[in-house]
């Protein structure tokens, strides 16, 4: 496969246009993560309205995969609840482990199908994953938190 | 009368006619590569260099004909053995300039060397007692001293950079940066990803005149720069093998002959012992105090087979040839719209490691990632990312840059497909594509 067809149209389409980019109120917790060999580092914020993701929001510096897959993972987690995004999540991690071989379902995994392609390089997988774990992250501290309050 | 008389550092400018890097790029198989369907351009070697034939064979033939461990194995093998090992540190020694080859202490990388340096070094420093280093340093001589300061109660400070990317020492003089708490000064010579050479002797001084002790990374400088100690100035000098033509897993640590013997040990272990009693051992004097356990002896012997490749070429030569391609690739570079390189633009006291950033004329800041993976994609090997330096970084405002690096195989052609590379870059995140 082509570096070209790695980098898909839909990925440089959310690259240049992140979907719900920003740090936003309310959030429940907030995280951050980084790729210490080379710098992509986000900040990001989940809140919870019971056990539906009510908002994700974030920052992010980064390279056109990490910035890219953030920004579709928000939006399908975004109005999902908690047990289906960490679902969606299972399925992102298994397809971009599959070196190019995962049939990924569209109908589930939506833009990030578009990701299966960089699978075949794996030094950039984890570009992909970054903004997945820091969500995964900060759905559990958020988690969390609202168990405290409910003490 | 010579036609030109640039210099670096203090090298006589060698005229292209003398060095025929065609005929030694054939010692360098990889070089040979295609990659992404065409020529591999490696462009990466400030990271690590690649390998001549020479140097590969000489650690076969060390396994294959000599194999055994060096000094408890008294057999013919390990006097033969032994005599490598003893052999490569004496190579070494000569190869940066000094006459007693004790005063190389073999270690399994550079980090490993700063991290003896700082051990040792740091049992003598009290709560108060101040630490220099510079805001160009890698990791590598960065966080050893951070965690000497933590350790002790030291304070770590460092050297700030002018705009063009060097040394700030006028900064440095107007705060006091190195004064009569300074115990320790550790900077690199040449910066790994700015390409400056840092004015060692100059600092070294300065730092003597307060009793500090010197410590300077030559990682870059090393493969790159004559190198003579005891001109550099400084009292303990890390480096490794692999940025050399050597292996990995072997690095030095030299030392002032003198200053090593006050040092205690630094790991414990095998053969850095004179007696071992369960009450309390005594140590061996230097270099075996600080080389714990068996080293990497076949690496050593691949460096010392790295170091007489290397002079049998000339020091004088390769910097000469590094400048000449250094200062063709930052003119190519800077023809390029939208690459910004970062340091010295000029091909005076810099090293041949070159770093940028690439903008499309939209105005989208190329990850360098992103960068890294077209170039790739083309054949082309250069290094995404912080390169190690985070603080410097952070320092000019960005989160990492793209680095291309030259040695001594290195082409003109080489940084002309890194040009065109570059071109189409800016053309596929451009939306032009």
């Amino acid at each position: 496969m082509s570096v070209e067809a790695m980098y898909q149209e839909i990925i440089l389409d959310h690259y240049k246009a992140k979907h719900h980019s920003g740090l936003r109120e309310p959030y429940q917790a907030q995280v951050s993560h980084v790729n210490p060999t080379c710098g992509d580092e986000v900040m990001l914020r989940v809140a919870l309205d019971g056990d539906r993701v009510a908002d994700v929001s974030y920052e992010g510096v980064g390279c056109s995969i990490s910035q890219a897959s953030t920004s579709v993972m928000t939006d399908l987690v975004i109005g999902k609840t908690v047990e289906e995004s960490l679902s969606l999540l299972q399925e992102f991690t298994e397809m971009m482990h599959s070196q190019g071989r995962a049939e990924p379902d569209e109908d589930r995994l939506e833009d990030a199908v578009a990701f299966v392609g960089v699978s075949q390089f794996p030094a950039r997988v984890k570009c992909a994953m970054l903004g997945w774990l820091a969500f995964a992250d900060a759905a559990a501290q958020a988690i969390a938190a609202e168990g405290k309050e409910a003490e | 009368m010579p036609e030109s008389s640039a210099t670096i550092a203090g090298t006589a400018f060698v005229p292209a006619s003398d060095y025929d890097v065609t005929r030694l790029r054939r010692d360098f198989p990889i070089l040979d590569r295609t990659v992404a369907g065409g020529p591999l351009v490696y462009l990466d070697s400030a990271n690590t260099s690649q390998k001549p034939k020479v140097v590969v064979e000489a650690v076969a033939r060390h396994y294959l004909e000599h194999n055994a461990n060096v000094a408890r194995a008294m057999h013919t093998l390990g006097g033969e053995a032994t005599a490598a090992f003893e052999g490569a540190r004496e190579k070494i020694a000569a190869f940066i300039g000094t006459t007693d080859p004790r005063e190389v202490v073999f270690t399994k990388n550079a980090s490993e060397a700063l991290n003896l340096a700082a051990h040792t070094l740091g049992g003598r420093l009290e709560p108060g007692d101040e630490i220099v280093i510079s805001v160009l340093e890698h990791h590598s001589n960065i966080v050893p001293w951070q965690l000497l300061a933590q350790r002790t109660g030291a304070v770590l400070r460092w050297f700030d950079i002018t705009p063009e990317g060097r040394l700030d020492l006028e900064r440095a003089a107007a705060e006091g940066l190195i004064n009569e708490h300074t115990k320790i000064v550790s900077i690199a010579w040449v910066s790994n990803v700015l390409g400056t050479v840092n004015p060692v002797r100059e600092i070294a001084a300065m730092a003597h005149r307060v009793g500090a002790h010197v410590v300077v990374d030559g990682s870059q400088g090393v493969p790159q720069l004559p190198t003579n100690v005891g001109a550099l100035g400084a009292d303990l000098m890390a480096f490794t093998g692999h940025k050399m033509l050597g292996p990995t897993g072997i690095g030095v640590l030299w030392g002032r002959y003198d200053l090593l013997e006050t040092l205690p040990p630094f790991l414990g272990g095998g053969e850095m012992i004179e007696v071992v009693r369960l009450t309390g051992s005594t140590f061996a004097k230097p270099p075996a105090r600080f080389e714990a356990g068996t080293p990497p002896i076949a690496q050593a012997v691949g460096l010392g087979a790295a170091v007489d490749y290397l002079q049998r070429i000339g020091m004088d030569k390769i910097a000469a040839h590094e400048q000449r391609v250094t200062a063709y690739a930052l003119e190519r570079l800077q023809a390029v719209e939208g690459v910004s390189i970062l340091g010295p633009t000029e091909a005076v006291d810099r090293g041949g490691a070159i770093s940028f950033t690439v903008t499309t004329a939209d105005g989208t800041e190329v990850h360098p990632h992103d960068v890294m993976q077209l170039l790739d994609s083309r054949g082309i090997a250069v290094r995404g990312g912080h390169h190690c330096a985070r603080p410097l970084h952070e320092r000019l405002g960005l989160t990492a840059s793209s680095r291309a690096s030259a040695y001594l195989y290195t082409t003109e052609a080489e940084f002309d497909a890194l040009a065109d590379g570059l071109e189409y870059v800016r053309s596929f995140f451009g939306g032009s594509r």
